[in-house]
C-alpha cells in the first residue's frame, strides 16, 4: 500500500473522529478542543495539497483567532459546566443522524461513486499555492472581491462592537 | 500527496459537512451550533482546494487549469473572511441574547416566531 495513502488515511481518520467529537461531546469546551484538532489536521492536508499559504492561514485564522473567540464566549457565558445545558433525551439525535446519513449517502451515490473510477493525478502546477502566486492573483484579477471582503470585515467589526456595547433595558 | 485520488478528499469533505449538518440539527447549545457551521464551512474549503489542485474537468487545458486552481484558492480565502466576520457577529448576538434572557437554549428561543 502506498505511503501517501496511509498518511492521508491516518489524517482523515483523525479529522473524522474530531468532527464526531464536536457534535457528540456534551461539554462545549471539549467540542471546541475537538474542533481545534480537526482544523489542525485540515491545515496538514492543505500543506499536503501544496496549498502552503492557505495551510498557514488556516492555522492562523481558525485554530488561532476563531477558536480563541469561541473559548472566550464559552467562559463568559459559563457554558463550560456540563450540567449547564444537558441535552434532552428524545428522538431528535436519532432523527438528526438519520437525516445526516441520508444526505451523505445520497451525495456519495450521486457524486462520489461515479468519480471512483477515475484516478487522474493532480493537474495544477506544484507551486499553485505559494504566497507569491496567490498574492499576484488576489491583487490583480480578484482585487474588487478582495476590497469587498475588507468592507465586510469592517462591517463585522462595527456590528460586533455595537452588539457588545449595547445596554439592554 | 500524489497517490491520493480526488474522491477520497471529497469523501472526507462530505463526511465533515454531514457531521456539521447533523450537529446543527441536533445540538441545543448555540456556541456548539456555531462550531458545527464552522465545520461545514471547512468541509467546503477542503472540497474547493481538492478541486483546485486536481482540476479534473476535461474541458480545461493549459492556462485554464492554472486559472481554475487560483479561483478555487480565492474562494477559500473569501470563505475564511466571511467565516471570521460571521463568528464575530454571531457570538456577539449570543452574548446579547444571554444578557437579555440569562439562558442560551436554542429550543427555548422563539422570540422571532411571529
Amino acid at each position: 500500500m502506498d505511503t501517501n495513502l496511509m498518511v492521508f488515511g491516518a489524517m482523515a481518520g483523525i479529522a473524522c473522529l474530531a468532527a464526531i467529537g464536536v457534535v457528540a461531546f456534551n461539554n462545549p469546551v471539549r467540542s471546541a478542543l475537538c474542533l481545534v484538532v480537526n482544523f489542525f489536521v485540515l491545515a496538514f492536508i492543505y500543506f499536503a495539497l501544496n496549498a502552503q499559504l492557505l495551510g498557514i492561514t488556516q492555522i492562523l485564522v481558525y485554530t488561532g483567532a476563531i477558536m480563541v473567540l469561541f473559548l472566550f464566549v464559552i467562559m463568559l457565558l459559563n457554558l463550560g459546566a456540563p450540567q449547564a445545558l444537558m441535552e434532552k433525551r428524545d428522538s431528535k439525535p436519532l432523527l438528526g443522524v438519520v437525516v445526516g446519513a441520508g444526505l451523505a449517502g445520497l451525495i456519495a451515490f450521486q457524486v462520489l461513486y461515479p468519480m471512483m473510477a477515475t484516478q487522474a493525478p493532480p493537474r495544477a502546477a506544484n507551486d499553485f499555492g505559494t504566497p507569491e502566486n496567490i498574492g499576484r492573483t488576489l491583487f490583480t484579477t480578484y482585487a474588487l472581491p478582495f476590497e469587498l471582503a475588507s468592507v465586510l470585515l469592517l462591517v463585522g467589526i462595527v456590528g460586533a462592537i455595537l452588539l457588545a456595547k449595547r445596554r439592554i433595558g | 500527496m500524489t497517490g491520493v485520488p480526488l474522491w477520497m478528499l471529497l469523501a472526507l469533505g462530505l463526511f465533515m459537512f454531514c457531521t456539521g449538518a447533523v450537529g446543527v440539527i441536533v445540538r441545543r447549545n448555540p456556541v456548539v451550533v456555531f462550531m458545527c457551521i464552522e465545520l461545514m464551512l471547512n468541509a467546503v474549503n477542503l472540497t474547493f482546494l481538492a478541486f483546485a489542485r486536481y482540476s479534473p474537468s476535461p474541458m480545461l487545458s493549459g492556462e485554464a487549469v492554472t486559472q481554475s486552481a487560483m479561483a478555487g484558492q480565492m474562494m477559500v480565502i473569501f470563505v475564511m473572511a466571511v467565516a471570521a466576520a460571521e463568528v464575530a457577529v454571531g457570538l456577539g448576538i449570543i452574548m446579547a441574547i444571554f444578557r437579555l434572557r440569562n439562558e442560551v437554549d436554542l429550543d427555548e428561543m422563539s422570540a422571532m416566531q411571529g
